[in-house]
């Protein structure tokens, strides 16, 4: 089947090549990284996990959102599902081969990684984290490859693989909720210390990954002559706007927990991500503007989405508006204000704002083509499998 | 497991019985476990533990080294604290970064404030106000670093309770820092080596890409030697280092003795040092 | 067999690729190391030579392990005198010459131990010293 990724359109191959230039360069900013080691990065003593680890943590969101494909078509045999939830599982692919360079790039010691097989550590969340990416990650590499070739073949997947199928569901719920507990298990971060995280996490993940598949789609009908069907863009917007509308709640919920009980630690990140934290006589505010703009992208998107309903009316520009403001919104959220947010203030309440720095910035950059690349090629097969099928 | 709940209940009924008998030890009774079950074998002071804490039955027994910082004393000498500072600097090849955020620190100086952040900061004495507290590792009983370490890079030595560091085997995934409730580790961002002054030819450096942070002087105790910033205050009382597990140790009769703070107990990380403010 | 020619010139190809280090350098392994000896003329080690030279790196291990985890640091005595366990506190008290000792071996084995990017050689200390 890969040979179906070496036939396609020059906008194909531009797409593959813009994307191949992107990895040279996050290839050329980690060479650099790796000989200085992380000081080359805007991270610092007080705010230790910069980008690397909040794309990390919004990609396994991105990757357990693929459930809500996966999930309504094996489960409820949601027949208008059946040819996008291939996407669901590639998507989920590509965005955990991510998740784990991100990890890579952001290890002191990189070489000495693999000391997390050598002396597994069960009470660090860590471990655990790994097991279930990798876990994630192999049942779908599996699960999506056997669907395919049994659909080229044109005859129904092999009975063995159900259970296969059915262990990945729980396992897209596992990977974000495990990524959670990295989080809201230590004792000296107030705005990690809590326990919504993991349904605010799973709440936008289910938002965040369907946005991206709509966006997929509309790529793909501009480009590839794939038309996922109306009926199933209809009922991704709806999962898509009522995990939006769960995960607005739940943050709300944390704003309640903090503005209501005054206790200054459950307001002080809240404060640095919307208002600005005053201290000593100095303002820090650079997530400001980036958690302003998701909200407002938040509610627009869930207004769009909303209207969809409502007037009953359908149009592919609006959904693919919707879903890349929904997106975007999400990863401010997470991509960015949630983790670093966690480090102001610092244990000793001083304050110290992270700003990336171009190398690092460049290393990001090169790790998401990478997935891009990944889910361009992966996309290409399934849907070159599909054609092939068809005529 | 059952026998075991049952023996710890009879003990504790057994430990209560005795206060009530002896009337006037109440009070030290039950605030003092460890002194209530005496030295009779190491199962006793965990049961009468439980009695009061229910949190920590296992890890208290066993040497379990800590510190009392006595503030009083610096209030009169900071250029003791500043001394003891250089010691552990020179003693563990600590790296002076200039810049704040790469900075190595292992026993530093800080605002009231800042070493303690959940007490009250308003109208605070002028003393406090004027002087710098030292903050280090709190080489707590229940650290959260090491349960957040994915490799035991960082763990508790069974034999004296310190938090120890196997810098061979730190990934650099900098979870302790993140997992530390006191801000106590650092990460190398960089080579630390060009920011050495002088090398102590007994103790590594570190390599870039692992945490680092006090290691209350492991390497010195073995050699029967006091901690470094202990030594230096030798004869003044400021720093006072010992087993707290030991009834009879100078460290506890000072802890009878005077009123300690420690650092976000409500953390539940059970920090070993202990402030006398 | 089909494609015989090509497949049998791959053959060839590959196997010259590999052996390249071999044949390039004249079927000959160079002359061997000879490590300096101790300076301060020190004759015993903590165990005979050739099984230093074996099982020297998994000695370092052990010591590590035993100082690090299990606070086993008592001393280890040789011909009299007391060393700590330790590369800087056993080994490079007599092989005080890591550049002729240690990486005479190394380099000709082409292996790159981490050991010296924090443990300090006298050499290093002398130049700290120098600045």
């Amino acid at each position: 089947m890969i040979e179906k990724t070496l036939k396609g359109k020059p906008a194909y191959w531009i797409w593959l090549g813009i994307l191949a230039s992107l990895i040279a360069i996050g290839w050329a900013c980690y060479f650099r990284q790796y000989s200085f080691g992380l000081g080359l990065t805007g991270m610092s003593r007080d705010v230790s996990w910069g980008l690397y680890i909040s794309q990390f943590t919004f990609l396994v969101g991105v990757a357990a959102g693929g459930l809500m494909l996966v999930l309504p078509y094996y489960i409820h045999d949601y027949k208008a599902f059946g040819r996008i939830t291939i996407l669901g599982e590639f998507l989920a692919i590509s965005a955990l081969v991510m998740c784990l360079m991100f990890i890579m790039a952001d290890l002191g010691q990189p070489l000495r990684g693999l000391n997390v097989l050598f002396y597994p550590t069960p009470h660090s969340m860590l471990f655990w984290d790994m097991c279930v990416l990798w876990g994630y990650l192999l049942l779908n590499l599996l699960c999506g490859w056997v669907i395919l070739t049994a659909e080229r073949k044109q005859v129904p997947p092999p009975k063995w693989i159900y259970p296969f199928i059915y262990i990945s569901l729980p396992f897209a719920v596992s990977i974000h909720t495990v990524t959670a507990m990295l989080y809201c298990g230590l004792p000296g971060r107030h705005f990690w210390l809590s326990a919504i995280v993991a349904p605010r996490f799973l709440a936008s993940a289910f938002a965040a990954g369907p946005s991206l598949i709509l966006i997929a789609c509309m790529v793909m009908k501009k480009f590839a002559n794939f038309d996922a069907g109306k009926e199933a863009i209809q009922k991704l917007t709806t999962i898509i706007m009522y995990a939006v509308i769960i995960n607005t709640f739940f943050f709300l919920l944390e704003f309640f927990v903090g503005y209501y009980s005054e206790v200054p630690g459950h307001m002080h990140s809240l404060e640095y991500l919307f208002f600005g934290l005053e201290h000593h006589g100095e303002v820090y505010n650079n997530l400001v503007p980036f958690m302003w703009a998701a909200t407002l992208l938040n509610f627009g998107g869930l207004g769009i989405l909303a209207y969809m309903k409502i007037a009953k009316v359908f149009d592919y520009r609006l959904v693919g508006t919707a879903a890349v403001m929904i997106f975007l919104a999400l990863w401010s959220d997470k991509g960015l204000g949630f983790v670093f947010a966690g480090f102001v203030p610092n244990p000793l309440e001083q304050v110290t704002e992270y700003y990336p720095t171009m190398n690092e910035i460049g290393i990001t950059i090169g790790v998401w083509a990478t997935g891009f690349l990944l889910l361009t090629l992966l996309y290409k097969i399934a849907l070159g499998v599909e054609e092939e099928v068809e005529h | 497991m059952m026998d075991n709940k049952r023996r710890k209940f009879l003990k504790m009924a057994g430990a209560t019985v005795l206060a009530g008998i002896s009337a006037p030890a109440i009070v030290k009774l039950s605030s003092n476990p460890a002194v209530a079950a005496g030295d009779g074998g190491h199962e006793a002071p965990a049961a009468a533990h439980a009695a009061t804490d229910t949190h920590d039955e296992e890890q208290s027994s066993g040497v379990r080294l800590g510190m009392v910082i006595d503030m009083r004393k610096f209030y009169q000498n900071q250029g003791m604290l500043d001394e003891a500072i250089a010691a552990c600097i020179k003693a563990h090849n600590v790296p002076q970064i200039p810049d704040p955020k790469s900075e190595i620190k292992w026993i530093w100086k800080a605002g009231f404030g800042n070493v303690f952040p959940e007490h009250s900061q308003k109208l605070r004495s002028e003393k406090v106000k004027d002087n710098q507290f030292p903050a280090l590792c709190n080489h707590c009983d229940n650290p959260s670093c090491v349960k957040a370490c994915p490799t035991k890079a960082t763990f508790v030595v069974e034999k004296n309770g310190i938090v120890a560091m196997d810098f061979h085997r730190c990934i650099g995934c900098r979870f302790c820092m993140a997992a530390c409730p006191y801000g106590a580790r650092s990460f190398n961002w960089q080579d630390p080596r060009p920011f050495i002054k002088e090398y102590n030819v007994n103790f590594p450096t570190r390599g870039r890409g692992v945490v680092e942070k006090c290691n209350f002087c492991g390497e010195r105790l073995a050699l029967g030697l006091e901690p470094a910033c202990v030594e230096v205050c030798k004869g003044t009382g400021a720093m006072v280092f010992g087993d707290l597990n030991d009834p009879h140790s100078e460290i506890r009769k000072v802890l009878d003795q005077e009123f300690t703070i420690q650092r976000k107990p409500a953390a539940g990380t059970k920090p070993s040092v202990f402030y006398i403010v | 067999m089909y494609n015989k020619g090509l497949i049998v010139s791959g053959l060839v190809i590959f196997v010259l690729l590999v052996t390249f280090p071999i044949w390039f350098n004249g079927l000959d392994a160079g002359p061997l190391p000879k490590p300096e000896l101790p300076p301060n003329g020190t004759k015993e080690c903590v165990a005979p030579a050739a099984e230093m030279r074996d099982r020297h790196m998994q000695l370092l291990n052990e010591w590590r392990d035993d100082v690090i985890r299990n606070s086993s640091r008592e001393k280890i005595v040789v011909a009299g005198v007391e060393y700590g366990k330790g590369l800087q506190l056993a080994c490079m008290q007599c092989h005080s010459n890591k550049e002729k000792f240690c990486d005479s071996c190394h380099d000709y084995a082409a292996v790159q131990p981490t050991c010296w990017e924090c443990h300090i050689t006298p050499d290093e200390a002398a130049k700290k010293e120098a600045q």
